[in-house]
């Protein structure tokens, strides 16, 4: 029982919330670039939030499956015959081709039953640096066959249904794609950094009046923004301290980086923000070429913004949920 | 900050995913749906360790020796800090393994130790240029800290040479050999036994 994986995509990698508790040994939690789109992909066919999905990048796979499954893709729009957003029950044999993404970069495929590859340290997320997790520890590649849970097709079935409202393979409702921004550039809040006062006042207003561009060598580990250089004043040295997801550091190149999902635990550079956690999806979003803007905010309304994001996402959850229970 | 980061990770306070012990500075890492007060929940737990006592820096870490061979085909850098530090390869090499160092924190890539303890005879800057691949298990040199790479990695340290352990293993029930707060030596290994360990 599997997917059949005819073109792999730009990169294709199976991702679920990642592994936490491993940061002291170098280990970043990883998992999927927006988490809130891998939950209601997964919400859509009856799974977990946290469940393994394939994460889609930019240029999406072509796919064959075997047999009879219910999945849904959620998160970006790309350019497919397969509905967004929308629970589907695929026939057995069926073919699916995902093209360029046209709004948005990352979406989720969630199958019913999740992706049965073996978790790895509490997690079946690829850590392509590291090499494990996921399928081999690698991005799909053409003839890959992806591991579904035994009894797929049957528990698809079944979960399809008790959709309470169906036509067709479908339903004649879809959920809303939380994350996937609008228009560009893409506004992101951001926490004053440890060291955003070794920067002049004239180099720390330049970081938050500038349209900052996602440079072609960004990846999951940190997204490069291109734009003017920013110059730190000559000072103290830094001592390699903590890192976290969307921390915002700049080495001497003067290039800054947003540190995402496989991102190091540590690092030497100075950091001049600290993305909110709420705007992390939106960011992530983003594709090479994309535009972002940063605006200043404090700690607090960080917390509200990620309450707010909670709320919104669990609304939609719940939306789901009653839709599946028929 | 060794025995704090220890302190406050034996608290398991639930909201806290993540201690990280860092050379500026210890991380914790919330919870994102944890609805207090950040700040507030970290300075009380942090506090409440210091009131009750932090363990003793006997109680912080292991002794772990990690064999070493300073061959010259392993050791590929030997040759040039030859040159810089005025001192014979084997001298680098003897010096380097008569240390007793202490892990300060890991970080960079999963598993990579960064060690206190050099002998400032060899203390040299961090190479100018860094090399696109160090292979795994390079144990290199720079300031008067020791490093080991667990991958095959870019790298801009001096490469003295290599263990045959695995530093960092996801597949293990331990995945990282060393953690913050180890006491490390390393045990010179002739060449043909280096095979020996895989």
């Amino acid at each position: 029982m599997g997917l059949e994986i005819l073109r792999p995509g730009l990169l294709t990698t199976v991702q679920d919330l990642g592994r936490h508790g491993l940061q002291h040994v170098g280990l970043c939690p990883g998992g999927a670039m927006d988490p809130a789109a891998l939950a209601l992909a997964n919400a859509l066919v009856g799974n977990e939030p946290g469940e393994a999905a394939l994460e889609i990048t930019v240029l999406g796979p072509e796919l064959r499956f075997r047999r009879e499954a219910l999945v849904a893709l959620g998160g970006a729009d790309f350019d497919t015959t397969l509905p967004h957003n929308r629970p589907v029950l695929v026939a057995a044999g069926t073919q699916i081709s995902i093209g360029r993404a046209k709004r948005g970069a990352r979406a989720y495929l969630a199958v019913a039953g999740g992706i049965a590859v073996e978790p790895v340290l509490g997690s079946r997320s690829t850590f392509l640096p590291g090499r494990f997790g996921g399928l081999e520890g690698r991005h799909l590649r053409r003839g890959d066959v992806v591991p579904l849970v035994p009894g797929c097709s049957a528990l698809s079935r079944k979960r399809f249904a008790t959709l309470r409202h169906r036509r067709g393979r479908s339903v004649p409702w879809w959920a809303p794609a939380l994350t996937v921004p609008d228009r560009e550039p893409v506004l992101i809040h951001v926490m004053d950094g440890a060291h955003l006062a070794d920067f002049d006042a004239a180099v720390q207003r330049v970081f938050f009046d500038t349209v900052w561009r996602v440079a072609p060598d960004s990846n999951r580990m940190g997204f490069r923004l291109s734009g003017p250089q920013l110059a730190r004043q000559a000072g103290n040295e830094i001592l390699s301290g903590p890192t976290c997801l969307g921390t915002v550091q700049v080495p001497a190149g003067g290039t800054p980086i947003a540190l995402m999902a496989d991102h190091q635990t540590t690092g030497g550079y100075p950091k001049i923000a600290e993305i909110v956690s709420a705007d992390m999806p939106r960011l992530a979003q983003l594709a090479p070429g994309g535009t972002v803007h940063f605006t200043r905010c404090s700690l607090e309304t960080a917390a509200e913004l990620r309450r707010d994001a909670r709320v919104r996402l669990d609304a939609v959850l719940r939306g789901i949920a009653w839709e599946c229970a028929g | 900050m060794q025995r704090l980061a220890l302190a406050v990770h034996e608290a398991h306070s639930q909201w806290v995913r993540d201690v990280v012990p860092a050379l500026g500075g210890l991380a914790l890492h919330f919870d994102p749906a944890f609805e207090g007060n950040v700040p507030d929940a970290a300075a009380e737990l942090v506090t409440r360790c210091i009131k009750e006592g932090l363990p003793s820096s006997k109680a912080v870490g292991r002794d772990v020796e990690v064999p070493v061979c300073y061959d010259i085909e392993f050791g590929f850098d030997l040759a040039e800090l030859s040159h810089k530090l005025k001192l014979p390869p084997e001298e680098i090499a003897r010096r380097h393994a008569a240390g007793t160092y202490r892990v300060l924190m890991v970080g960079f890539a999963p598993g990579h130790p960064y060690m206190s303890g050099l002998d400032a005879a060899l203390a040299v800057p961090r190479r100018a240029t860094p090399r696109a691949v160090v292979p795994a298990g390079s144990v290199a040199i720079a300031n008067e800290q020791s490093v080991i790479y667990p991958y095959a990695i870019s790298g801009g340290w001096s490469v003295v040479g290599r263990t045959p352990l695995q530093v960092f293993n996801a597949h293990r029930p331990e995945p990282s050999l060393l953690q913050a707060g180890d006491r490390v030596r390393f045990r010179p290994i002739p060449r043909e036994d280096f095979g020996n360990w895989a």
